[in-house]
């Protein structure tokens, strides 16, 4: 639409000026976006330089946080964040997909709406509401849920050890309810874009209703589907202050969900106040390097995935 | 009936009984996915009507040990640190959202919006990292406008994708009415296109508020906290709701307890109700997750 030749003279120039200036000052605003991620990574790589120099690979795969000899290794963090994460998954996909197939298929069209905008309120309550939710009231009621386990399943080596409530099931359940409303509600709406005719070729063949689904539609779906539930994974990757108050806080590796554990984002959060040498601050940002990495990886293959699909694409490029 | 005809109404059974099974698992998983928001809400008012008060919007904290005191210097910190991040966060926002609306056909654009999905994907503790070691660091301590840069740099790819979207749904008519009047490019999308998108991209800003007036994890160490006064926003630290209710719950004091649930209240209400009129004010269209 910026069409126009650059040299003209009087009022007409003025004004393809002023159009020019005005598109140039947007684009620049908007340019703003690329240079804060590109600020963050080199910013964050220079703080964390000191101690990429001196634990190189190892940083990731060594257990000993030890700030008074100044030794640090990540791992138990990493454990703790992927097995949190892992959890939250595990207990949120099923739950969200069956509640996007509910909202997008099968419920009456009155109930969809409402229903699909409670659902993602869930998404607008504070994380440090749900912190304080998980404290004084799920970690007290799992304690009799995880003795009860501990008795029934004590030979697995995941209900193992003693019931104190906070822990790693309360840090993964807090986290699956966090990231459900986005997996429901991104994997809504790639099941609203599949066309209709999917579903009709289906049912005229004689499929029941699960059958149209099962197959014609999720297949379909698949690629956006599993972009919802990688940007969920993301979320549930970085979130910080609800899990920091449930999961206990104590580096382990253990495999138990009742042991309390540590994460990424928890030792950025309870440590950086008394980071005192220089080493200790360099392996927090070193930690909060590998979290933007990893979220950028993560949530650029979610949108690519979605973008396929044709979910929040821009225009022109959608098909 | 012969063996033949039994065995595919045998098989139409199962199918149906399979249809059915799903059917009550997409319901169950649905009330599933509502029971934690009833339980939540239901817990956070009960608790925190009974310990809210005058006293928690007019007085400081009192020291520990002594009863009563509020969350003065939070309530106003947090609406300080809100309006910081809005002079940070939504310059860019709007005004990239009109980019990527009007002249964002193209791979320029296509780069934007796709370094605004992965930055709104970035943890918001990695945010408070960042302006931490870009701010903090640099100025000797937390100030409030640091913390209003680490809520800021949140707000920038909610408040740019929304506008977006609703600056999208102008009618190309209208565009079209106003150059064919002689008016520039510019002045048809200040005038005529942003006129009519106004109302959307309120909303979409309070919604962007919303998301951001809960955040502790990016002001935890570059806004901090205080038991005091604070008005000055380039030093010292300035206390907010998120924040106390994080360092409150994890006190051992049962009064300390009592406040974070208050504060919680307080939080919860505002954000919903800011939720519950974007959604009305678009009727429907505009997602709170993204």
């Amino acid at each position: 639409m910026s069409a126009g030749r650059p040299r003209r003279r009087g009022r007409l120039g003025r004004a393809n000026l002023e159009d020019r200036a005005f598109g140039w000052s947007t684009r620049l605003f908007a340019l703003c976006v690329i240079a804060i991620l590109a600020l963050l990574g080199y910013v964050l790589a220079r703080a964390a330089h000191p101690a990429l120099l001196m634990f190189g690979w190892g940083f990731l795969s060594s257990s000993v946080w030890d700030p008074v000899r100044e030794v640090f290794g990540a791992w138990p963090f990493i454990w703790g964040t992927l097995l949190s994460s892992t959890l939250a998954l595990l207990i949120a996909v099923p739950i969200s997909l069956g509640a996007a197939v509910f909202l997008a298929e099968l419920a009456p069209p009155w109930l969809r709406n409402p229903i699909s905008f409670l659902v993602e309120l869930l998404a607008a309550v504070p994380s440090v509401v749900y912190g304080l939710w998980g404290l004084f009231v799920l970690a007290p009621m799992l304690r009799p849920v995880e003795a009860w386990l501990g008795h029934r399943l004590g030979f697995l080596p995941f209900f193992q050890g003693s019931a104190y409530g906070i822990g790693m099931l309360a840090a993964g359940l807090i986290l699956a309810i966090m990231i459900l409303p986005i997996i429901t509600a991104v994997s809504r709406e790639v099941l609203l874009a599949v066309p209709r005719t999917q579903r009709e070729a289906a049912y005229s063949l004689g499929a029941t209703r699960w059958e149209a689904i099962r197959g014609p539609v999720l297949r379909y779906a698949r690629a956006g589907i599993m972009g919802a539930v990688i940007l969920g994974l993301g979320r549930a990757l970085g979130e910080t202050m609800a899990v920091t108050m449930v999961i206990g806080n104590t580096p382990t590796t253990s495999l138990s969900l009742f042991s309390p554990a540590y994460t990424m984002p928890s030792v950025l959060a309870n440590e950086f106040a008394e980071a005192t040498g220089k080493l200790h601050s360099a392996a927090l940002m070193e930690i909060a390097l590998l979290l933007f990495g990893v979220a950028i990886l993560v949530n650029a293959v979610a949108r690519l995935l979605l973008w396929s699909v044709g979910r929040g694409a821009p225009r022109g490029v959608r098909e | 009936m012969t063996a033949q005809a039994k065995a595919p109404s045998l098989r139409l059974a199962r199918r149906k009984a399979a249809n059915g099974l799903m059917w009550g698992g997409a319901v169950l998983a649905t009330l599933a996915a509502l029971v934690p928001l009833g339980l939540i809400l239901y817990y956070v008012a009960a608790q925190g009507i009974s310990s809210l008060n005058l006293a928690f919007f007019t007085q400081l904290p009192k020291p520990v040990g002594e009863s009563g005191g509020g969350m003065a210097n939070a309530v106003v910190g947090s609406l300080i640190l809100v309006g910081l991040a809005s002079l940070v966060g939504l310059p860019i926002g709007l005004l990239g959202g009109i980019y990527l609306a009007e002249f964002g056909n193209n791979r320029l654009g296509w780069a934007i919006r796709f370094a605004a999905d992965v930055l709104s994907g970035v943890p918001s503790i990695v945010i408070g990292m960042f302006v931490l070691a870009l701010v903090v660091i640099p100025m000797h301590g937390v100030s409030a406008v640091a913390g209003g840069c680490a809520l800021g740099l949140m707000m920038v790819p909610i408040a740019m994708r929304t506008t977006e979207e609703l600056v999208r749904l102008v009618p190309m008519s209208l565009r079209e009415g106003s150059l064919a009047l002689g008016a520039t490019h510019w002045r048809t999308i200040v005038k005529v296109v942003m006129q009519a998108a106004k109302g959307g991209v309120i909303t979409g800003v309070l919604l962007a508020i919303a998301r951001i007036a809960g955040e502790a994890a990016p002001i935890l160490f570059t806004a901090g906290s205080t038991q005091w006064w604070n008005l000055k926003v380039t030093q010292g630290p300035m206390s907010s709701l998120p924040v106390q209710i994080y360092l409150y719950a994890g006190s051992p004091f049962e009064e300390w307890h009592r406040q974070a649930w208050a504060a919680a209240l307080v939080l919860v209400t505002m954000v919903l109700l800011l939720s519950i009129a974007a959604r009305y004010a678009t009727r429907g269209r505009m997602r709170l997750v993204r």
